[in-house]
């Protein structure tokens, strides 16, 4: 951290919504509502194959007959699904091939979100793929990617270029029917990243792709599929910001991982969307549903870093379908202001000798509610199975709540599980250590919290970890009591 | 008929035989339009997510037993814990029994919930206590408000102390062909009071009994409340325990739940503390085969600063058992420098078992020390193998092991003599004879 004190605390004084500005690209915008016309007209604007289209249209018929769910621990004003434009794309959609050849505008839009391509392109050797607006707009390093025979592209690019992989993996870890918004995102989703690693095939760069939502009153419905071939492995890194609006915005994505025999698939996000303001007005609504599964001998991790969103709504989970397969999760979760998370995980152990871990940290300030929610479950046939959950919450001053719902059920006598919770505040003692060493209450608390979270900032790729501690810090303004 | 249609018409009946004039009945006439429009729990609601009582309503229990029946002591004195003196509320198909019971005023009163909602001069302590703790709203404790006429009621006044332990026995005889019972018990420990209460559900035949009982305790300033359940009951025996505790300052309430009978259990206790400094326990032991299923809800409420709580839940199931755990702990905004700590432990020893557990954290306050553990795993094979090569028997040793795991649940228990009868409860369950006490 190379702040002084002023700029840190100037920065945090001034600090409002850091990536809320609003980009002005022409869109093209579909009318709002949701119907099963505009399902065919998604899937026509797409050039969509016919069964990519069914399979969208049996998803809607689906949505249409369930009821949003209500048993989060959350309280939101429920989103009024015909007041939604499901489509926008940026109007200029050419294929570069050089980065002189993109929108100056969008460019400029990256510049300020501290992405800068070319700089990512040499340096860390991340391969991006940006979607703005649910369009992916620009791809690099696929070259480099292609002479391994990895497939990383849009998920419509890949229904076109490759059907036969997404027709056979589409759905199989998230059914259509799933829940209310994974039907839903079935049914609309605009765009989304696809990857494909070819059998033992090492990713030699770390996939990235940021997400960003732009253009008022449109919900992104993104699609993410990542299929890891037997003996492969890849890590795949997800980060977002979303500009300032006052309105809610839905979000409700998808992601889907498969790892097949011995592979392994990282998957880190950091997630920063625009939490409303101090008021709690506005900000954007976080439904997602992220599944993974695991063949035989694989290993999914998931690692979040969760600051952003007015509600959240997420629960990575792996399903260990294999023998000896291995399931992770680790998080970190911060809420400020009127922040309301209800996130953790399930680990579904249906394998036999199958592992997985839970780490679990929440962090809430100011007047917002952080929940853990939390499945494990081990089958009948699921021999030897190993669990370990530990969920962690700090509370920072008394308007906040932290709360948590570890669900743990075993239908096997060889399971072994252990689930470990604690909730505590930051000890005067430790700050008044830190004063007294010089460090001020502000910083002492940003220290704190760091080591308090570190055994998940550890899982983060390197790039992350350095953004995702900067984030925290900022997450957590004011919220010293 | 299903068992709901049977009881809304079993009040109507009901209400022929008590004071429709007493204020009481307002409460239950309340409480039962409560249960018509709830029903049953389902599965649907989150706190019965993993405990159907879809058999018991299938089952056509009779509401009022028709005859009455009278019990030798000889024949049922193994149920008591006879080895020490103490005072006996003790009811046959839920009609209470004088000439097996031994109740007091001397001091204190320990007597009939039948008395004090008729006698005029209880009047008073019922008007400030009954059904001011019990939920309004859980469909259950609403259906036994709505039938709620006998039971134990124990009043300790302030500084007095029962000369004796208190044991509360419920006996089903089979004479009917299936029998529900509604017990409602009232304790009230007045300042500085204290007492302790063993209570025991019996049934005597296979023939089927569902008891779905509510307890209120109220414990006041620098009260001792000890309140131990001993819960193995025939295989055919059903029972839902609903037990609400409110507590003042400095007080201290231990609810021990021993779980080894019985078909299906299903105990909700609550704890609401009202005061300061206020210590509450919650200890329990489960040991399960068959095809039984025990299900403990507990829910410990923090309302005020400066109080504890402790939670130490340990099970064994074997067979075909389903063992439920869901433990809330809520603390309240105001409620600083709490200290809440829950514990769970699971050991499954069969490939049918399952335990189902859901240690659940509500906080809302920043400056306190909560935590929750639990797990769920197997007896130590290095453990039993270092058993064995001293020549201990595989079964032995895993009777030691289990004695030792569940062994300091029963520290706390402060009748030696009960602590005694749970151990041998215990041996017996797991088939061994140690040959010694532990």
């Amino acid at each position: 951290m190379a702040y002084t004190e002023e700029e840190l605390k100037k920065e945090l004084e001034t600090k409002e919504y850091e990536y809320g500005f609003y980009t002005d690209i022409e869109s093209e915008t579909f009318p709002k509502g949701l119907s099963e016309d505009i399902v065919i007209a998604i899937s026509q604007k797409k050039q969509e194959p016919e069964w990519m289209t069914e399979w969208r249209l049996e998803a809607f018929r689906v949505w249409k007959q369930m009821e949003e769910p209500e048993w989060a621990n959350v309280n939101y004003e429920k989103p009024n699904f015909q007041d939604i434009s499901y489509y926008s794309a940026p109007n200029k959609k050419p294929k570069y091939n050089s980065l002189d050849e993109v929108d100056p505008e969008l460019l400029d839009t990256f510049k300020r979100l501290g992405i800068s391509l070319d700089e990512q392109k040499k340096l860390a050797g991340v391969a991006v793929d940006i979607v703005m607006d649910s369009v992916s707009v620009a791809t690099t390093f696929k070259k480099t990617l292609a002479e391994k025979g990895i497939i990383f592209c849009s998920i419509s690019e890949a229904i076109q270029e490759h059907p036969e992989l997404v027709k056979k993996y589409i759905g199989t870890v998230v059914p259509q029917k799933d829940n209310f918004y994974a039907a839903l995102n079935s049914a609309v989703f605009s765009d989304g990243s696809f990857c494909y690693i070819p059998k033992g095939v090492r990713c030699p760069m770390e996939l990235s792709t940021y997400f960003r939502i732009n253009q008022a009153g449109t919900g992104q419905f993104e699609r993410t599929l990542v299929i890891a071939d037997e003996g492969s492995y890849v890590s795949y890194l997800e980060g977002c910001t979303a500009p300032s609006r006052d309105e809610n915005q839905l979000h409700a994505a998808v992601v889907e991982l498969i790892a097949l025999d011995d592979a392994e698939i990282k998957y880190s996000t950091v997630q920063n969307w625009f939490p409303g303001d101090k008021n709690g007005k506005g900000g954007v609504f976080n439904f997602v549903t992220k599944r993974g599964l695991c063949e035989k001998n694989a290993k999914i991790s998931w690692t979040q870093v969760e600051t952003g969103s007015a509600v959240t709504w997420k629960y990575p989970s792996c399903v260990l379908k294999g023998d000896n397969s291995i399931g992770e999760f680790y998080s970190i979760a911060v809420t400020n202001n009127f922040q309301q998370a209800d996130t953790g995980t399930k680990m579904i152990h249906l394998g036999k000798n199958t592992k997985s871990t839970i780490i679990s940290k929440g962090i809430s300030a100011g007047q917002s509610q952080n929940s853990y929610r939390g499945l494990v479950q081990v089958n009948s046939r699921a021999e030897n199975a190993r669990n370990f959950s530990q969920c962690d919450s700090l509370l920072m001053g008394n308007r906040c709540g932290a709360h948590t719902f570890p669900y743990i059920e075993a239908k096997n006598k060889s399971a072994q599980i252990e689930h470990e919770a604690t909730t505590s505040k930051i000890g005067e003692d430790q700050i008044f250590y830190c004063n007294q060493r010089g460090i001020d209450t502000e910083k002492a608390i940003a220290l704190i919290v760091n080591g308090f979270s570190k055994e998940v900032l550890n899982k983060l790729p390197m790039e992350f970890a350095v953004e995702a501690q900067k984030l925290l810090e900022i997450s957590l303004e004011g919220s010293v009591g | 008929m299903d068992l709901k249609d049977k009881l809304l018409s079993s009040f109507i009946a009901f209400e022929n035989n008590v004071d429709l004039d007493h204020p009481v009945h307002e409460v239950r006439s309340e409480a039962i339009k409560n249960f018509e429009t709830k029903g049953f729990p389902s599965k649907k609601d989150e706190a019965w997510k993993y405990t159907s009582l879809n058999n018991i309503q299938k089952v056509d229990f009779s509401v009022f037993p028709k005859k009455e029946s009278a019990l030798e002591y000889r024949d049922i004195k193994k149920y008591f814990l006879h080895e020490i003196d103490t005072y006996k509320i003790v009811f046959v198909d839920g009609v209470y029994s004088s000439y097996l019971s031994e109740t007091t005023h001397d001091g204190v009163d320990v007597c009939l919930m039948s008395a004090a909602l008729t006698k005029p001069q209880y009047k008073q302590v019922i008007d400030v206590y009954f059904n001011k703790v019990a939920s309004k709203d859980e469909t259950l404790t609403t259906l036994n408000t709505a039938f709620s006429k006998e039971g134990a009621y124990i009043y300790i006044p302030k500084n007095k102390v029962p000369k004796k332990p208190i044991q509360i026995v419920h006996f089903a005889t089979g004479n009917e062909a299936a029998l529900m019972l509604q017990p409602r018990n009232l304790v009230i420990a007045e300042e500085n009071a204290e007492v302790q209460i063993i209570e025991r559900h019996q049934s005597l035949t296979e023939n089927e009994v569902f008891t779905n009982s509510v307890t209120e305790i109220f414990a006041a300033k620098d009260a001792n409340v000890d309140y131990y359940k001993v819960q193995n009951d025939a295989k055919t025996a059903s029972l839902v325990d609903n037990t609400y505790i409110s507590q003042k300052d400095n007080s201290v309430v231990r609810v021990h739940t021993f779980s080894f009978g019985g078909k299906l259990t299903r105990n909700n206790l609550n704890f609401y503390q009202n005061g300061e400094r206020i210590d509450s326990i919650l200890k329990g032991v489960t040991i399960l085969g068959d095809k039984q299923h025990v299900d403990h809800h507990t829910l410990v409420h923090h309302a005020q600063p400066n109080c504890e709580s402790h939670q130490d839940y340990k099970g064994i199931f074997g067979e075909k058992s389903t063992g439920v755990f869901n433990g809330k702990i809520i603390v309240d905004k105001i409620a600083q420098k709490t200290n809440a700590f829950q514990q769970n432990n699971n050991i499954l020893i069969s490939d049918k078992a399952t335990i189902n557990t859901k240690p659940q954290l509500e906080i809302f306050a920043d400056d306190v020390k909560c935590s929750h553990g639990c797990t769920i795993g197997q007896l130590d094979e290095d453990a039993l193998f270092y058993l064995q090569s001293r020549g201990i028997p595989r079964k032995e040793a895993t009777a030691l092991l289990m004695y030792a795991f569940a062994n300091n649940v029963l520290e706390s228990v402060r009748i030696p003599e009960l602590k005694t009868r749970i151990n041998k409860i215990i041996a017996n369950t797991l088939g061994v004879r140690v040959g010694f006490e532990l």
